[in-house]
């Protein structure tokens, strides 16, 4: 087991082992091994690729290509809360560009980025299909509704 | 395992059909769906359960939590039957009065009665709403009305009736006659005729066959794949289960969204009932016939909604799509025959099994079929789940079951079939549900999508956005796509920003054309649709943007610049308390005037201003 | 069976069931226009350069990946093939720093070739910056992403030819980009740097290193050789330019086919090396002293005849080099055998 990697505990670790194990032998396993890895660690340092090349026996740079594929996979680390703003088309028309304006306006991050206290990562993501409430934000996994771009601060201000 | 058999089967339809109808009880249908969730209906559910235990009505009342309801914006919301009550916006604080009113004293809570927009009058009776009264719910026949985490409640509406049917009276070749009979196409928006792809993949010999299922539902403003499948679960699985014996297939996935938790849990859940029921597995209903279904998640990727991309994904690769042929249908995943179908077809397998090709072909136009459900959504009264006959007019979706543009603004267009789709403008509002008559008009049918636009919405930013999406959501792999939509991309964004060239509307059409006419995949070929509807229906805003360098809608920042006009203001100083940067002077009684350097053209002004002042 | 046919700008030709269009063209010399098309693999249809007119399809189409069928009308330079190609290649113009008057692969570049043909430049379209900036990490050869047309044909090359599973394609969109492992310098990732990307980048975001102290491939002359690495005997293109190897390409023939490996491909600069030893030497007083090949010849003749006299033949044991030819090999066996008299024969490639 690699266990050079500051980003990644002794127990994290055993957690991917579990992981890989659950899925070795599984064809095509290869997403959900990377979508619950990153469950158990945040994101995909070096160390993780390589880990899970070497035990799902795909070569690193096709793991790597599947990581950098899909918007799922993060290879920066995440904030403690993670702002998920919709901009599908519903919420756009009603005012999301807005929201996300007023959030990286107020915490300094721009899309994709995390404050640098990593109380929050903010991402515009692809329409989570609450259309009826829009413009919706998901704040880890609670969705919130009718989100203007006056009252996300206030909302905010409840996680830290 | 026990298996179920066909006697037994219906004997349970019996049990649970009569459960449903005992007039004794009264059933508490509560929506749970992601909407709903979002609002606050499972507390509303909890404080339901100890009030009505605190009156000693538990056997009484049966609290059911359902899927989607349909009617997302006014969540949480509850059905109460038979008396046939629709509740909205509730709150736990009305739970109380619910029950003591309602149920211990018979008096129907009319505070928290739908108001209709127009006459602003309650109205009491669930079925006399408009937004449900027009609809017609055949894939959404369950929704609402059985909790979807009860297989019983599904086998009590006749759940797995087609399927038991199918295994003991129906050949495959029977099952695809009747499918190509009731006339039905793909609803995942390219409409090809289901009954023929499941030809196709029953001609091909092989060990090994499988049956997809794409809930990847990734257009912008659609969830109608997610309602059904948050509202009735079972219903796909019998449907891909009819579709397996027909192509004679033995392993079926579900390739659905990440963002979709609820739908995946439910989803699960029902997998796991079929399976203890013998409805799914080794030896179904004892017929000896083998089917399985197993779930995949996606990872966000619009592309994987491309059935070659949706493939590879399965296959743990990056789903970048590969040409065609070999089509799936020969060569699908891991190379063995394939067919994948969107949710809403699937959903509607069993009853047409059930009740014949014949009854499913009987309702829609002559070549469109059935019913189709809409994701209604953005500037309209009543945003939700909508299921109308094939052959209804978007006038009538938008204004008899939308309830009209709120705040007395205009239709602008209506933008359906999302990134492949396009823009159908007011004075084609009367163009009617069906592949053909949509296409005519520029857009798509697409997978359900309608968003709504009033006369705030700029369309060419519009364009702009569905651009921006393609661009980002593009795999990358053939060049017209890659490169051709990043610069159809730049050019609205100059455009956007006031930059645009004389030059840029002849450029624009020559790299649709070239896009349309080379790219790889679908997701490429149709990704000029909205940039070109716009362009058709809506040429002379492009021209203002460029030439005259003017947002008639102003929305876009750079080319507006806000003002008060003096006569309409009534010193309010909304504007004033809303401004973020301080670029509006007011005082009071006086007229507000905007610092046009100091404006930084954000619209909140604009947007809150009563009195449309500000311009 | 009936013949099956199809028409090609209103000729006939016929064709064998499983042939694409392009095999079709290829095979009666008829040239569609590729970029992404790597012998030997599956189409991926990447690039769209080879689209063709049908009738009747709703499309243009890629000729490398659809089948030929009866009847079929296909015409390969109609206007608006023509129109597609020429948007095609302005689009890849724009979209990265084409400049051919630096450009080490000039004069052997498909893009070059084409935009010349079809009458392409990017400047309808503002350049792009290059988002990823190149990786010289190797003593071999430079990633120049923004020369990169992301064809796939080295992704190809690592995967399906040589197996080296090294590269991939990376992120998505106009962000993609052709990756190592974790996205690091190759000279850090698991490339066993054969070089077959190199060889197949049809444009010149593969290049050799101190490519600008050579001259350009177009300017060399092939000669074709075998490598003398190994006993495989790959056939290999010396491209010499005043009597010095500048480089070296596989040749397309039995046994490698167009592959080689590191050796054969970047391990011959000993060729010109002024250290290459051009007599034999004998130890005289502990020094290395240039000696004539008769001399020399003569002295491993005089000591083996000792030692097998001493000690028997079976004292001498001969240790052959890959690099020698299967032939002299087995000249050098049989010398072992029939001349010492001796089975203790081995061959560095055990090893």
């Amino acid at each position: 087991m690699s266990c050079c990697s500051e980003e990644i505990s002794q127990e994290m670790w055993s957690e991917v082992d579990s992981v890989i194990e659950r899925h070795r032998e599984t064809p095509g396993a290869l997403i959900t091994v990377l979508r619950e890895a990153q469950d158990v660690v945040g994101w995909f340092p070096q160390a993780l690729i390589e880990y899970i090349a070497k035990g799902m026996n795909i070569p690193a740079s096709d793991v790597f290509g599947v990581v950098s594929f899909y918007s799922l996979f993060s290879l920066t680390p995440k904030g403690r809360n993670s702002i998920k703003v919709c901009t599908g088309t519903a919420c756009y028309v009603k005012g999301a560009r807005e929201v996300i304006g007023r959030i990286s306006g107020e915490y300094g991050i721009a899309e994709g980025e995390t404050t640098e206290d990593r109380r929050f990562d903010l991402e515009g993501v692809r329409c989570v299909g609450a259309c009826g409430l829009a413009p919706a934000m998901v704040i880890n996994g609670d969705v919130h509704g009718d989100v203007t771009a006056d009252s996300v601060l206030k909302i905010l201000e409840k996680y830290s | 395992m026990t298996h179920i058999t066909p006697t037994k089967l219906e004997a349970m339809r019996k049990e649970y059909a009569a459960r449903l109808t005992q007039p004794h009880i009264r059933h508490l249908f509560i929506c749970g769906g992601t909407g709903c969730h979002a609002t606050g209906s499972l507390k509303v559910k909890d404080a339901l359960h100890e009030e009505i235990a605190k009156h000693g009505l538990e056997e009484k009342v049966r609290v059911v939590e359902t899927g989607c309801n349909g009617f997302c914006a006014l969540g949480p919301l509850m059905v109460v039957h038979p008396d046939n009550v629709f509740y909205q916006k509730m709150t736990v604080d009305d739970v109380a009065e619910i029950v003591s009113e309602h149920l211990v004293h018979e008096k129907p809570v009319e505070r928290l009665m739908y108001k209709d927009p127009q006459s602003k009058k309650r109205v009491p009776l669930f079925s006399d709403i408009p937004f449900f009264a027009l609809q017609k719910p055949w894939t959404l026949r369950n929704k609402g009305i059985i909790n979807p985490e009860s297989i019983e409640d599904y086998i009590g509406r006749e759940g797995y009736m087609g399927l038991s049917k199918v295994l003991l009276e129906m050949e495959p070749s029977q099952i695809i006659d009747e499918m190509k009979a009731s006339g039905i196409r793909g609803r995942g928006g390219a409409g090809f005729p289901t009954g023929m792809k499941w030809s196709f993949a029953a001609q091909n010999d092989s060990d090994i066959k499988y049956v997809l299922c794409n809930a990847d539902e990734g257009d912008p403003g659609a969830f109608m794949d997610r309602s059904i499948l948050e509202a009735d679960p079972h219903a796909v699985l019998e449907g891909m289960t009819i579709a397996a014996r027909a192509i004679n297939a033995t392993e079926g996935y579900i390739y659905c969204r990440s963002e979709y938790p609820l739908a995946i849990k439910r989803v699960q859940i029902a997998i796991d009932q079929a399976r203890s029921l013998g409805l799914l597995g080794e030896n179904i209903m004892g017929t000896g016939f083998s089917f399985d279904i197993s779930i995949y998640q996606g990872a966000g990727a619009f592309v994987c909604g491309e059935e070659t991309a949706l493939m590879r994904s399965i296959e743990g690769k990056r789903g970048m799509p590969i040409p065609r042929p070999p089509f799936p249908a020969a060569q699908g995943l891991w190379k063995k025959p394939t067919i994948l179908n969107n949710v809403e077809t699937l959903a509607n397998v069993g009853q047409i099994m059930l009740n014949g090709g014949k009854w499913y072909s009987s309702v829609g136009t002559e070549n469109s079929k059935g019913t189709k459900v809409f994701a209604l959504s953005g500037d309209v009264n009543n945003i939700g789940l909508v299921e109308v006959p094939m052959g209804t007019s978007l006038r009538s979706i938008v204004y008899d079951i939308g309830g009209g543009i709120p705040k007395k603004r205009k239709l602008k267009a209506v933008q359906l079939g999302g990134p492949s789709g396009g823009c159908i403008p007011e004075d084609h509002m009367d163009v009617v549900v069906d592949y053909e008559e949509i296409a005519k008009v520029g857009a798509i049918m697409g997978s359900g999508g309608v968003i709504v636009m009033d006369d705030k919405t700029c369309m060419v930013d519009m364009a702009r956005f569905f651009l921006e999406f393609i661009q980002e959501e593009s795999c990358g792999k053939c060049t017209p796509c890659r490169e051709g939509t990043r610069r159809q991309l730049e050019i609205l964004e100059r455009i956007c920003e006031g930059h645009g060239k004389p030059e840029d509307i002849t450029l624009i059409e020559e790299l649709s054309e070239m896009i349309t006419a080379s790219a790889l995949c679908g997701l490429g070929q149709t990704a000029s649709n909205p940039v070109l509807s716009v362009l058709r229906h809506f040429r002379n805003e492009f021209e203002a943007h460029i030439f005259d360098k003017k947002c008639p809608a102003k929305r876009c920042p750079a080319l507006v610049e806000f003002k008060v006009i003096d006569e309409r203001c009534k010193k309010c100083g909304k504007c004033a308390a809303v401004c973020p940067v301080g670029a509006v002077e007011w005082q009071k009684k006086e007229v507000a005037k905007i610092n046009t350097e100091a404006c930084v053209q954000c619209m909140s002004c604009y947007s809150a201003c009563p009195f449309d002042a500000i311009d | 069976m009936s013949t099956l046919e199809l028409t090609i700008n209103g000729k006939g030709y016929a064709f064998t069931q499983g042939e694409t269009i392009l095999d079709v063209a290829c095979r009666n010399d008829i040239v569609i226009p590729t970029l992404c098309h790597l012998k030997n693999t599956t189409p991926t249809g990447a690039c769209r350069m080879c689209v063709v007119e049908v009738k009747g399809a709703r499309s243009l189409v890629a000729s490398c990946t659809v089948p030929a069928s009866a009847g079929m009308e296909v015409q390969t330079e109609s206007p608006s093939v023509v129109k597609s190609r020429k948007m095609n290649l302005e689009l890849l113009l724009s979209s990265g720093s084409h400049d051919c008057l630096l450009c080490p692969a000039s004069g052997d570049c498909r893009l070059q070739d084409l935009a010349f043909k079809y009458n392409a430049t990017g400047k309808r379209f503002e350049r792009t910056k290059p988002k990823y900036s190149p990786d010289v990490s190797n003593p071999f050869l430079i990633r120049d992403f923004s020369k990169c047309i992301l064809c796939g044909r080295c992704v190809q090359a690592c995967k399906d030819v040589q197996v080296n599973n090294a590269i991939d394609y990376g992120y998505r969109g106009s962000d993609a980009k052709i990756i190592a492992k974790c996205d690091l310098p190759l000279g850090d990732s698991d490339c066993v740097f054969c070089g077959e990307c190199l060889q197949v980048c049809p444009v010149g975001a593969l290049t050799l290193k101190k490519a600008r102290q050579k001259p350009r491939i177009c300017e060399t002359e092939a000669v074709r050789t075998t490598c003398a690495y190994c006993g495989v005997g790959c056939q290999m293109n010396l491209h010499v330019k005043d009597n010095v190897v500048q480089m070296v390409t596989g040749a397309d023939a039995v046994p490698n086919h167009g592959s080689l490996c590191v050796k054969g491909r970047f391990g011959m600069q000993f060729i010109n090396s002024p250290e290459r030893l051009t007599t034999p030497l004998i130890r005289k007083d502990g020094e290395l002293v240039p000696a004539e090949w008769d001399e020399a010849l003569g002295l491993v003749a005089e000591k083996l005849g000792t030692y097998k006299a001493e000690n028997g033949a079976d004292s001498i044991g001969v240790l052959a080099s890959a690099r020698c030819t299967n032939e002299e090999n087995y000249l050098f066996q049989k010398f072992a055998r029939a001349v010492i008299g001796t089975n203790n024969v081995d061959h560095c490639a055990r090893y």
